[in-house]
């Protein structure tokens, strides 16, 4: 009895440390697959232009070693016997001549027969000519003035009206609230051409107002999400505060608003992120270069130079790391909100 | 009747401070989406090449778009990609939310790992994408060929362009994996216990206890995945240099109708798309919501 239940422990045991183990073997396989492309990225950024489209593909990035004679720069090579050289001419056929470093003889070979000399290292040429190739701080500026605004008109208008749907009784709420969410339903395609006309009327085209002031007028998706945390605020709290004479803009901005810190900061958060990622809202609004977002900036870029992919990924890595580092400062609020929303209501 | 005049002039106030405070979002109602909406769907019947005004020509835009192959084209290519990437990014997070559910060591690390993707901005994701996807010099191909399977040469071939999108996609999961994975820490531990009690394979336990409790967050994600899908655009626009090439493979639905509308200056016929693919979208999730009832289990509700 009692060696079969040690025997039946043991497998169990065994069992565990199995499905332990192949826990572990898909995480790290999927955590690799998942990783790969941010480190295929830096790893580009970093490479020189004459090694990256090559095959097959160096992975960390390789510089390639020079060697200075009389005064000029010369690329390493190493022939098949191990002697170095660099090329002195270069001849039709693939037929060089070259020079040994330690004063050999000059002679004459294939270029199949030369391996270029390279170590890794960080090549930072691509950022600087990346980031001069578009007009990088420029659109960054415009990035950050379109996101800063989207923010402050978001958290405004869509604390304002959740307060009103939330806080506030009053006919005809409920209708309000259930006509709002209906319109998260609706495409914004359908909706994309009439505004388009609408701005184009107000001579709004080619500037940030179409980008912006809709954030003024709230955000269905947002002021959802914002009734919703005010709904857990106690009634109480406001019924004393509107017995001690308060009105309801000072319980808003008094009780409220401070309340729902965590609430609003996600919000804030969503919408920064959003107005940084958008490419159709800019694509549609935006003409002229220097006023373009980052995000229409890189694909224009992409449009102009497809093949220069050492300078494409130094300047996707300066478009994604401002929001990768805002996630670690924020990643508590951040994936709150992320399972909040698939909560099912 | 004096408390009764109170409570009225209460009421009052309140309508009005309620109407205050809803005033933003109001306006915004009226001004982006009520008169957008309507004017869009006379737009549709309208021949309006926007620097003229609209002149009404009846149902010739429907008419016209019902015989445009391109129409038909794009209409398969979103179809397709919603068919497949749909699923496909369901399942991979929820195998990647049940995997680090599993209470291992450096779960928060893992986690991270594949839920930040999913915050990289769409186009230098799809930059990025571009290049891994590359035929010649890509790193995926890299990777294949060292693992001696065959190589693809994705967006570069009409046949392969869709499939290379639809596992892009599969990068992007990381938020429905949360989702997931917050719904797993709901489902009652005892009924996990009850039913190895009762002999319950991993595999039973798995589609008998987690997949029915999952159902809502399923249904949720695959709800939203189809949306999304049906308006997939910035991806295929940045990565084909807004031509949905090669041989309009990637030609999708919201890309031929910002086409219509922003390159090719049919207004009309691009709100008459809008609301074919509005009336699709609303069919589908009707149609969802209609069978839900037979495979999503409410299990809190009373």
């Amino acid at each position: 009895m009692c060696i079969m239940a040690e025997k039946s422990n043991r497998s169990a045991r065994a069992k565990k440390r199995l499905i332990t183990g192949i826990t572990y073997a898909a995480l790290i396989i999927f955590g690799t697959a998942f990783t790969l492309p941010f480190f295929w990225l830096l790893s580009t950024s970093f490479k020189p232009a004459s090694r990256i489209q090559k095959w097959p593909p160096d992975i960390l990035p390789m510089q390639i070693v020079q060697k200075k004679l009389k005064g000029n720069n010369y690329p390493l090579y190493t022939m098949k016997d191990g002697a170095r050289v660099v090329v002195t001419k270069h001849l039709p056929g693939a037929i060089v001549d070259v020079k040994p470093i330690d004063g050999g003889v000059s002679s004459r070979v294939s270029a199949d027969d030369l391996t270029q000399v390279v170590k890794p290292g960080l090549n930072w040429s691509n950022y600087t000519l990346g980031l001069a190739s578009i007009p990088f701080f420029q659109q960054l500026k415009n990035t950050l003035v379109v996101c800063v605004i989207s923010v402050i008109g978001t958290l405004f208008s869509c604390s304002l009206v959740a307060y009103g749907l939330s806080k506030i009784e009053w006919k005809g709420r409920n209708l309000l609230f259930m006509i709002l969410l209906s319109t998260m339903m609706l495409p914004y395609q359908v909706i994309m051409v009439p505004i388009f006309a609408i701005f184009v009327k107000l001579r709004w085209v080619d500037t940030f107002l179409p980008l912006t002031v809709p954030t003024f007028l709230g955000n269905a998706f947002f002021i959802f999400l914002l009734r919703q945390f005010f709904m857990t605020i106690p009634k109480d709290l406001s019924e004393a505060a509107k017995l001690d004479g308060c009105s309801e803009f000072d319980i808003y901005r008094r009780l409220i608003l401070p309340l729902s810190k965590p609430a609003l900061a996600m919000v804030g958060l969503w919408t920064f992120m959003g107005a940084w990622n958008d490419f159709l809202g800019p694509l549609i609004y935006l003409m002229d270069e220097r006023r373009y977002t980052l995000s229409l900036g890189l694909a224009m870029f992409l449009g102009q130079y497809g093949n220069e992919y050492g300078k494409l990924m130094a300047v996707s890595t300066v478009v994604t790391i401002p929001i990768i580092v805002l996630f670690f400062f924020t990643q508590k609020t951040f994936i709150q909100g992320i399972t909040m929303t698939g909560m099912k209501q | 009747m004096k408390q009764m005049r109170k409570k009225s002039s209460i009421d009052r106030q309140n309508t009005r401070n309620g109407l205050l405070f809803c005033s933003p979002v109001l306006m915004g109602l009226l001004v982006f989406t009520l008169y957008p909406v309507i004017s869009s769907l006379y737009y549709s019947f309208c021949d309006y090449p926007m620097l003229k005004p609209p002149v009404w020509v009846g149902l010739s835009n429907y008419r016209a778009l019902f015989a445009d192959p391109i129409f038909y084209t794009s209409l398969y290519n979103t179809a397709f990609y919603a068919a497949f990437a749909t699923p496909l990014g369901i399942i991979v997070a929820f195998v990647l939310a049940l995997l680090l559910n599993q209470k291992v060591k450096g779960m928060a690390i893992f986690r991270t790992m594949f839920f930040v993707p999913s915050i990289v901005p769409m186009v230098a994701g799809s930059v990025l994408w571009l290049w891994l996807l590359n035929p010649q010099y890509g790193l995926i191909n890299a990777v294949l060929g060292a693992m001696h399977l065959p190589q693809f040469r994705w967006m570069a071939d009409p046949a392969q362009a869709k499939p290379a999108l639809i596992v892009m996609s599969t990068w992007g999961i990381g938020g429905w994996m949360l989702i997931y994975l917050a719904g797993l820490q709901d489902v009652p531990q005892e009924l996990y216990e009850a039913s190895e009690m009762d002999g319950a394979s991993a595999w039973q336990r798995m589609w008998h206890v987690t997949v029915p409790f999952m159902s809502p967050h399923l249904f949720f994600t695959l709800v939203m995945g189809f949306i999304g899908a049906a308006q997939y655009f910035t991806q295929a626009f940045v990565m084909t240099n807004g031509q949905g090439g090669p041989v309009d493979s990637t030609r999708f639905f919201s890309l031929y109708l910002f086409q219509n509308a922003f390159m090719y200056w049919k207004m009309g016929y691009a709100c008459a798309m809008a609301w074919i693919l509005f009336i699709v979208i609303l069919l589908f999730t009707t149609l969802l919501f209609k069978t839900s009832a037979r495979y999503v289990y409410y299990g809190g509700e009373k």
